[in-house]
């Protein structure tokens, strides 16, 4: 008799449904490393700034970050196309498992890895696990911290009074954060699809490092529905994994050298 | 050989060698008895003696634990933990390096104890309890540490499977969980281990104590009287936690191992990490042991009569003996990972051998596996209590490089080398010290509240071990006791 080692859940087994259900697609080739997705996302996302000193330390809090690397001794260097990096959200994620108190489960609906903010406390071993180093910590209530205001007219400015999205959670000091696919998107044109009876339609929502993508080298979609564009542009040749190797399942598609 | 059998193994063959140097059964502690009487007087001498060089060490040790741990942790919490040194790649710092390295010391109280015990090794009879203090004591510290690491500590609860409204259960799958039911059985388990031998020397200083220190032992002794019944009670469960202890011990590093090796990181997943660690915790467990005796042995009043040269000798030889197991799992650990050739691996291999971390990886070879060897093998330089004390200051630090290389350093490097940066500690530093000045005060009040020699067990010892004269010879002869 053969064993499915799927429905036993074993390690190592074959994942079938490696596709996942939400998915990104990123070209490489023209994308121009403006870092609008940065700022997009920051603000999406009420991403705290973390300001100079922290910030040169490695300590930024960006869920999306542009990676550039070059090739070469100095005088012929030469630069490899900008790789933006953010939550795989992979289908079989390494940050899973070793949390200790499940504050980063696995969304069945969505197909999402999800950090629950009020769960977290703070162990930092979902990103010390993560091998896109795409979590970010919040070493500081940045969002109140005096050191990190604004000084107008002798009143402290935080960052949050100038640009604030009241659908995303402010997080405070001691938890981690990811990228999630702006969630809050997601849920919004869910509800709205199911009030008029429908199903999302392809390109009715997407990310907000998507939307302000001024090359379109983001595209957001649904990988399960095989009309959509993002599936479509994640088959097409030349569409890579990073570090397939590991059998994270990632669910985003870098598009280079195409 | 002879003339270095040890003497309590076999007794004849000590004899047998009397043509070469004789040596004076006298200098073990076990051939020179004292009266029971004096004996236990010598042990409460040593307790209430304080000089004011005590209470300089004392006084300034409480002002280092209110400055560098209360007050540094304090603001340590209010502050988020930016103002220690942990940043994106280094998530794990300095924290969870004192947490391995005091568990690490905290290994050879219970080894030293509990195997030795079991194994029936005569030479640990006046040592154990300075050994299982450490257990304790080092334990909390570990524990300190890892709440210190904790980005929100005020909700450690949550790691503890606390019944709750929204049934909301700890991860069983994290290393994390297991690692917190593994020491905190150790920690339960070796003061239950702590305490049991310690029930007939609190009597015995209830009996020869007034006012509040009376009141303290009368407490703690739990009205022992030495019947026969008793002692039967306290021997079966001693063997009980002897023998339950062990595996427990061993458990609990290599569970503190899988922390790293079940994680998908160069240089962590590797699956020799467990028996490394339990062979680093208990070379830099032994080490610490020496110097502990030393010291009780330079300050602390009647300890020379209890802590003899044998004792450091005995010592020095298990510590040769860890040296050489530990450099084979160090070797193996190392050697088999640069083997396999993996990219990252490779990378993260030429950043410890040439990286701006080198110094600590060459020390660390220097200090753990090079000198104790090249020093330990010498019976004359086995004996000399500040040499060994010295040694084992050497293998300490070589052992927190060792976990400062695993930690922070190797976490430098990753597959995404967008990210590499070296981790430059702040407040941990401020927090490092506070933890040692913690255990060194918990230590010093335990020094004058609870007898640190095991006086019962010594004079157990002493009773079945005898000189018997045959002829012209002393023999030297051991009778079973039970």
């Amino acid at each position: 008799m053969k064993t499915d080692l799927n429905m036993m859940g074993a390690k190592g087994a074959i994942v079938e449904e490696a596709e996942g259900k939400w998915g990104m697609v990123i070209d490489q080739d023209i994308c121009t490393g403006c870092q609008a997705c940065v700022a997009a996302c920051a603000m999406e996302n009420n991403i705290s700034f973390v300001g100079e000193e922290d910030a040169g330390y490695g300590r930024t809090q960006h869920w999306i970050r542009i990676e550039r690397f070059w090739e070469g001794e100095y005088p012929e260097v030469k630069m490899t196309p900008n790789q933006p990096m953010l939550c795989q959200q992979c289908g079989q994620a390494p940050c899973e498992p070793v949390c200790p108190v499940f504050a980063t489960p696995h969304s069945n609906a969505e197909q999402l890895n999800l950090q629950v903010y009020n769960r977290c406390v703070g162990t930092r071993y979902c990103a010390n696990n993560c091998p896109y180093q795409v979590r970010s910590f919040n070493w500081r209530d940045y969002h109140i911290d005096r050191f990190h205001a604004n000084k107008v007219d002798g009143k402290s400015v935080y960052s949050f009074h100038n640009q604030f999205n009241p659908d995303v959670t402010v997080r405070r000091r001691g938890v981690m954060e990811k990228c999630t696919f702006c969630i809050q998107r997601i849920h919004k044109a869910q509800d709205t699809a199911k009030s008029e009876g429908r199903e999302v339609v392809d390109g009715e929502f997407t990310t907000a490092c998507a939307q302000a993508c001024p090359a379109n080298a983001i595209t957001f979609g649904r990988v399960d529905d095989h009309e959509s564009l993002v599936s479509q542009l994640s088959h097409q040749k030349g569409g890579v994994k990073h570090l397939e190797e590991l059998n994270t399942l990632p669910r985003v598609t870098y598009l280079k050298g195409g | 050989m002879a003339s270095t059998a040890h003497p309590y193994s076999k007794p004849a063959k000590a004899h047998e060698g009397h043509h070469e140097e004789e040596q004076d059964m006298r200098e073990f502690l076990m051939y020179d008895p004292k009266p029971r009487g004096e004996m236990n007087q010598m042990v409460m001498e040593s307790m209430t003696t304080t000089s004011w060089k005590f209470w300089v060490v004392f006084g300034i040790l409480c002002v280092l634990v209110a400055t560098c741990f209360i007050y540094a942790w304090g603001y340590m919490i209010a502050e988020g933990l930016g103002v220690a040194g942990v940043m994106r790649p280094s998530y794990w710092g300095i924290f969870l390096v004192n947490t391995v390295f005091w568990i690490g010391i905290s290994h050879a109280g219970t080894f030293i104890s509990a195997i030795l015990r079991v194994f029936k090794a005569e030479f640990r009879r006046p040592f154990t309890r300075a050994a299982e203090l450490m257990t304790t004591f080092g334990l909390i510290q570990a524990g300190a540490s890892i709440f210190m690491h904790l980005g929100r500590v005020w909700l450690f609860y949550w790691l503890l499977p606390v019944p709750n409204q929204r049934m909301l259960w700890p991860n069983f799958h994290s290393p994390l969980m297991w690692d917190l039911l593994a020491i905190t059985t150790y920690v339960l388990g070796s003061t239950m281990y702590l305490f049991l031998p310690l029930i007939p020397d609190l009597a015995m200083a209830r009996d020869r104590s007034t006012g509040w220190r009376k009141t303290f032992f009368k407490i703690l002794a739990l009205g022992w009287r030495g019947t026969e019944g008793e002692w039967r009670h306290l021997t079966t469960a001693m063997n009980f936690f002897a023998f339950a202890i062990i595996p427990v011990m061993f458990s609990v590093h290599t569970i503190v191992s899988w922390d790293f090796a079940m994680a998908m990181r160069p240089g962590w997943s590797s699956s020799v990490f467990g028996p490394y660690f339990v062979l680093g915790a208990l070379h830099s467990g032994m080490g610490a042991v020496a110097i502990v005796l030393f010291i009780m042995r330079a300050t602390m009043k009647h300890m020379d009569y209890f802590i003899r040269k044998e004792h450091f000798d005995g010592l020095g030889k298990l510590m040769l003996i860890v040296t050489f197991a530990y450099s084979y799992f160090f070797f193996n650990d190392y050697i088999v990972q640069w083997y396999g050739g993996d990219k990252w691996t490779d990378i993260l291999l030429h950043w410890l051998e040439e990286g701006p971390m080198s110094w600590m990886f060459y020390q660390l070879i220097l200090f753990n596996i090079v000198i104790p060897p090249l020093l330990l093998w010498n019976k004359k330089l086995r004996q000399t209590p500040w040499l060994l004390a010295l040694i084992g200051l050497m293998i300490n630090v070589g052992m927190y490089w060792e976990r400062y290389l695993i930690i922070p350093v190797m976490l430098t490097i990753n597959r995404m080398p967008f990210t590499w940066k070296l981790y430059e500690p702040r407040i941990e530093l401020f927090l490092t010290i506070g933890t040692f000045s913690v255990f060194l005060l918990f230590y010093m009040a335990a020094s004058r509240l609870i007898p640190l020699i095991p006086v019962w067990e010594v004079q157990e010892g002493q009773m079945t071990h005898s000189l018997r004269k045959v002829g012209k010879a002393e023999v030297p002869t051991v009778s079973e006791f039970e």
